[in-house]
């Protein structure tokens, strides 16, 4: 099958969307079909042959951050020209309603389209008011994908209509046959917990597990907290009494070896989240490496932990209830063991040759249906 | 001066008119090629349903019934085709709750390709069904308006219906579910 893909966002800078359509693509090559990617690039940023670069993309705020877009005449016949040359059996277009390469590849596509939502914002005036511009490009999708019930449902408020939940994948091989790194290992004693996400970004919640850490020591005078991700170190342990700063370890930005091994090795994995997720990828890929999870009550991360059986939940910011779980966790090896069991059995659904095999089912009923209007 | 705003204003509406009707056929075409997708999806899933009711694998009280609600599903009329379907639905979750039907399925000759095929068949459906009733959702939303309504714009095409049904694939057949 001919499949030309869609990326809205930057494909030199990291991203969550990115990564999803890097490893559809890999993915779905790797199957044996035809994919080209469309993406905002420079003209010459080394890229993967199966990218085609639509321009660089400028940094505009829109939905409450600065996200780079590309957007204009230009962009708009460079897409026109990619679906024209491409000849694709199918478009798969990721975000279709953020003003970029998205919405402009909805504009100008004729053949079947597949479309998936990833964010799940709330409902902004600037959508109700872009309503009516955005109607008629979305009504040429013709299968919508949303990556969790929580997309799912913003997506039947925002833009009505209904879409099929396939989540984002994750490799899970990777994840569980890393090796584990013995300094990152805990004892029972002195056991470790590990954190991944900006330190900078308030909503990624490190403050409520720095707020709660002090809690935990209590219980584990030896507990170590181990932080991956970009930020001020110094500021973020800044509430932290001067004692207790020797116990957390930051290990600044890590490549994805690094996170799997990270994830192998730690005791509980928390994930204190404070809101903002669609979906929660990082708790798969903690699950596939066999570490217990503990996480904030969101509605994504709840859908994500199966209801709370393949993982622990807390309240919301609530860095009581984050340190009296983590304690019980931490007391309770034969818990933490069956968590690890549940979890490495419920994340078989993640996997990319489950998520592939569904996306390709998609394609293949759009495709199926009928030749192209 | 007044004549050529006039007439400018006669070519807006036209426009739009014209721009409003093609966003109908579009998604005319779209509602019918769902149908059509959704009608391959069923139909691909009660030929396995059958085959697997056929094939002797089953014990026979099992076979009669999914054939039996294969069958159904197959002929039923089009007023009747939506609770058909929801039975052979049911058919099938009932058949595969026992833990080890699936399991057992597979283990014997044959067995192992006739669940893959099924799996897939009761998994597309629901995503076939969910992509046409957001087509119905969207033909309906533009035949709604007002000026769509008065200048008959959807012309003779039949106003579009949703296909409700059961379509709640069975837990062992779910990835990781069994």
């Amino acid at each position: 099958m001919r499949i030309g893909v869609v990326c809205p966002y930057s494909w030199d800078v990291p991203g969550g969307v990115q990564y999803h359509v890097r490893d559809l693509a890999a993915n779905l090559i790797a199957r044996g079909h035809e994919v080209s990617v469309l993406a905002p690039a420079d003209d010459d940023t080394p890229l993967p042959d199966y990218v085609v670069p639509a321009g660089r993309a400028v940094p505009v705020r829109y939905n409450g951050s600065v996200a780079r877009l590309n957007f204009g005449f230009l962009s708009a016949a460079r897409v026109r020209r990619w679906i024209h040359d491409g000849h694709f059996d199918v478009l798969h277009i990721h975000e279709p309603a953020t003003p970029s390469l998205s919405l402009l590849a909805c504009w100008a596509a004729s053949g079947p389209v597949v479309a998936t939502f990833h964010t799940s914002n709330a409902r902004s005036r600037a959508m109700i008011a872009a309503y009516p511009i955005l109607q008629p490009a979305l009504e040429k999708i013709s299968a919508r994908i949303a990556v969790s019930e929580y997309a799912r449902r913003t997506l039947v408020e925002h833009l009505g209509g209904d879409a099929v939940v396939i989540p984002n994948g994750v490799d899970v091989g990777f994840f569980a046959d890393a090796p584990v790194e013995p300094a990152w290992q805990g004892t029972p004693e002195a056991p470790t917990i590990g954190f991944i996400g900006r330190i900078d970004e308030s909503r990624k919640g490190l403050p409520t597990l720095i707020e709660a850490f002090p809690r935990i020591v209590e219980a584990f005078p030896g507990v170590r907290l181990l932080v991956a991700g970009r930020g001020d170190a110094e500021e973020a342990v800044a509430d932290l009494p001067e004692a207790l700063r020797g116990q957390v370890t930051f290990l600044g930005m890590i490549g994805d070896p690094d996170k799997a091994r990270l994830l192998r090795s730690v005791d509980v994995y928390v994930a204190p989240n404070t809101g903002g997720e669609s979906f929660g990828i990082i708790l798969v890929e903690a699950m596939s490496a066999a570490a217990p999870v503990l996480a904030s009550d969101l509605d994504a991360f709840r859908q994500v932990l199966d209801g709370g059986r393949a993982g622990e939940l807390f309240a919301v910011e609530d860095a009581e209830a984050l340190a009296a779980a983590a304690v019980g966790l931490l007391r309770d090896p034969v818990r933490r063991e069956e968590l690890r069991e549940v979890g490495r059995k419920h994340v078989r659904r993640y996997d990319w040759e489950t998520v592939g095999t569904d996306i390709l089912g998609v394609y293949e009923t759009v495709t199926a249906g009928a030749p192209a209007a | 001066m007044t004549v050529i705003w006039i007439l400018l204003a006669v070519l807006a509406v036209g426009v739009y008119l014209s721009w409003t009707a093609g966003r109908l056929d579009r998604l005319h075409a779209r509602v019918d090629s769902s149908r059509a997708a959704l009608d391959a999806q069923l139909l691909r899933r009660s030929a396995v349903a059958q085959e697997i009711a056929t094939s002797g694998l089953l014990d026979p009280a099992s076979s009669l019934v999914l054939a039996g609600a294969a069958h159904e599903a197959r002929n039923a009329a089009e007023e009747e085709r939506e609770v058909a379907e929801s039975d052979l639905t049911r058919a099938l979750r009932i058949l595969f709750e026992a833990p080890d039907q699936a399991d057992d399925l597979r283990a014997r000759p044959g067995g192992e390709e006739l669940v893959a095929e099924l799996q897939t068949a009761v998994r597309r459906v629901p995503m076939a069904r969910r992509f046409h009733n957001d087509a119905v959702r969207g033909a309906r939303a533009v035949r709604r308006h007002r000026l769509v309504r008065y200048l008959r714009l959807a012309g003779h095409a039949p106003y579009p219906v949703t296909f409700e049904m059961d379509d709640e694939e069975p837990h062992a057949l779910q990835p990781g579910g069994s």
